[in-house]
């Protein structure tokens, strides 16, 4: 709902009120009004339009439960396991504070896998929502680096060979390679050093970034408005007023919407707190139960889950530096999805069939190869990624032609 | 708009153009002498650096088709005792190599030869994969499935399935690019290897 009585409209109104002396001082009415009160959003947001707000809220808790735990966490190499084992079992609470930040994590990449799924869907990338799209994809790369940071924390067996093979990544870089390994670690293994400064990048200046991304992200999605299921610009049919005639205000339409799904989602993540923290080995890998040893790497190692469809990319690859391109490629490709997709028709609702097999064969290429990322590089297996990689490789290769020749359906001028 | 116009309002804008200019440069200057402090505190410490110690190891109870690990500057270095048998196999394997007289691979002068070490009965090489860094397993048993059929012996990285031999030659089609590192080492006496040095000749270090 917006503020009716804004502060430049009529000023004597307010004298005495609370919200009219700070409104002289600060613009809390103009921001409130724009980004919430008189934000018009498309009347037809569906299931999908839950993941935006409940990235918010997975961050939030990331945010809390993070400061938290360094209340009681030892970032350094002869402490570290231990006092997370002491976070576990003696500190008050300390477990479940714990568990919900590791468990947050899976969270977090879910929502925003579904969320970038949804960007697919809909063409939210496109045309004039570039930015928003582009800003998401730099939210997602260091989205990444702090999951990748965090997980070295614990100082498990996990945390220390992860940490191994995607630092040995840099050294892949023909000629500085090596040297900006050893810078990235300091040391010449990873050891004291490398988990002190991932500590301060965890804690302090990758979610300062995240802080500032999320701000324009959202900033960028409101100077243009949202995109809806049907890809129709509302902003096309305004009323006398000068408002979109099929949109709503945000509050109270979709904040109410959003509070629901957001209750709703807490309650299932309660469950997987509660019962299921270490998420069936996904969440929680168990060699990463085990204090790290620097003269052994576990039998099977392999990354949380949400790195493993890249991770599988990087194995499928039987060159070190060619390899590490593929991986590195699997998500700049992502950043050009505005150019790469050259149809006019936004939704998948009113596109023709090849965008729909193309989606569809990297939906499914992203599930195989994760859980092949998982597995040991067998052979078989092994092939299986290559082919997986081809595809998954092969929505962004055809795409720029497919989507030229598309046959397309009408697209209704109004939300129905 | 020309200068003039400006000049009548009182801005001048070629000045303003200069003072900018001048404060940029030497701001920029200024900003890329700061970075350095920044970008070398993230490399290795004085005491990272110090701690590369040679280390000596006690090889008087391994058996033949042993190995053992020590720790050398955080690394594992093993030290293998192979037997007649594992040796006589290393000629037969060349063709499926990527690098079988290690040309490419790190490794000092006296250990550039076929058994890649200077007793042939010792393989002295540091345990961490050339592709990402994994410690790969020690895997001395002939045709373990999961490794392929015709295994003769070797060395098997579980992270991304790289695969060597007993002399730390990498096979052909598997992630890592090079042969096993091996690190400098001599013998001081028939047991005992000393690993971070080069052989000492007639004295001389």
């Amino acid at each position: 709902m917006s503020i009716k009585h804004s502060a430049d409209q009529a000023p004597e109104q307010k004298k005495g009120s609370l919200l009219g002396w700070l409104d002289r001082r600060y613009p809390i009415v103009s921001t409130w009004n724009e980004h919430v009160g008189e934000y018009y959003a498309p009347k037809n947001f569906n299931f999908w339009y839950f993941f935006g707000s409940l990235a918010l809220l997975v961050l939030v808790n990331q945010f809390i439960t993070g400061i938290w735990l360094t209340m009681s966490y030892k970032p350094s190499a002869a402490e570290a396991f231990n006092s997370i084992e002491y976070i576990m079992r003696d500190v008050e609470w300390g477990w479940l504070i714990r568990y919900m930040h590791s468990t947050g994590a899976s969270a977090f990449f879910i929502v925003i896998y579904l969320h970038m799924l949804r960007g697919l869907l809909y063409g939210s990338y496109k045309e004039p929502r570039e930015l928003v799209w582009l800003l998401g994809m730099f939210l997602f790369l260091v989205l990444m680096a702090e999951a990748f940071m965090g997980y070295l924390l614990p100082w498990g067996q996990m945390s220390y060979w992860g940490a191994q093979v995607i630092i040995s990544l840099f050294g892949a870089i023909p000629v500085v390679g090596p040297d900006l390994a050893l810078w990235v670690r300091g040391d010449f293994v990873i050891s004291d050093a490398t988990l002190n400064r991932f500590f301060a990048l965890h804690v302090i200046a990758l979610p300062l970034v995240l802080l500032i991304l999320v701000f324009m992200h959202i900033v960028a999605l409101h100077k243009v408005g949202s995109n809806n299921p049907d890809g129709i610009e509302i902003k096309k049919y305004k009323n006398e007023a000068g408002l979109p005639i099929d949109g709503i205000p945000f509050h109270p339409y979709y904040s109410v919407k959003d509070s629901m799904g957001a209750v709703f989602f807490m309650v299932l993540f309660a469950f997987v707190v509660f019962y299921w923290p270490e998420g069936g080995g996904y969440f929680l890998e168990p060699p990463n139960f085990e204090p790290a040893d620097p003269l052994k790497t576990p039998a099977h190692i392999a990354p949380v889950w949400y790195f493993t469809p890249f991770y599988a990319i990087l194995r499928a690859v039987p060159d070190k530096f060619l390899g590490v391109v593929a991986m590195g490629g699997a998500i700049a490709v992502l950043f050009a999805m505005p150019w790469l997709d050259r149809c006019k028709v936004k939704s998948i609702r009113y596109r023709g069939a090849s965008y729909k097999i193309l989606l569809t064969m990297f939906v499914v290429s992203f599930v195989v190869l994760g859980y092949l990322g998982t597995q040991p590089a067998t052979p078989e297996l092994t092939k299986l990624a290559q082919l997986f990689t081809a595809l998954y490789f092969g929505f962004f290769f055809l795409l720029p032609f497919t989507s030229v020749l598309e046959k397309t359906k009408p697209v209704p001028e109004r939300v129905k | 708009m020309s200068t003039k116009v400006h000049k009548s309002k009182g801005v001048d804008i070629q000045r303003r153009k200069i003072l900018t200019g001048a404060t940029g440069v030497v701001g920029a200057a200024g900003a890329t002498f700061l970075a350095v402090p920044f970008v070398s505190s993230w490399q290795p410490s004085e005491k990272a650096k110090a701690a590369g110690a040679p280390v000596d190891v006690d090889i008087s109870q391994l058996q033949p088709g042993q190995m053992l690990t020590v720790s050398w500057r955080g690394k594992p270095v093993w030290v293998v005792r192979r037997t007649p048998e594992m040796l006589e196999k290393l000629p037969i394997l060349d063709a499926q190599l990527r690098d079988p007289a290690s040309q490419q691979s790190e490794q000092p002068v006296y250990c550039q030869n076929e058994t890649r070490a200077i007793n042939p009965e010792y393989l002295v090489v540091v345990g961490i994969c050339t592709h990402l860094g994994c410690a790969p397993l020690y895997r001395p048993a002939i045709g373990s499935p999961d490794v392929g059929a015709d295994w003769q012996g070797g060395f098997f990285c579980p992270c991304h399935g790289s695969r060597f031999d007993l002399a730390g030659r990498v096979f052909q089609s598997v992630p890592a690019p090079t042969n096993l590192e091996i690190p400098p080492h001599h013998f001081m006496t028939e047991h005992l290897i000393r690993i971070g040095e080069d052989p000492q000749k007639e004295g001389v270090a």
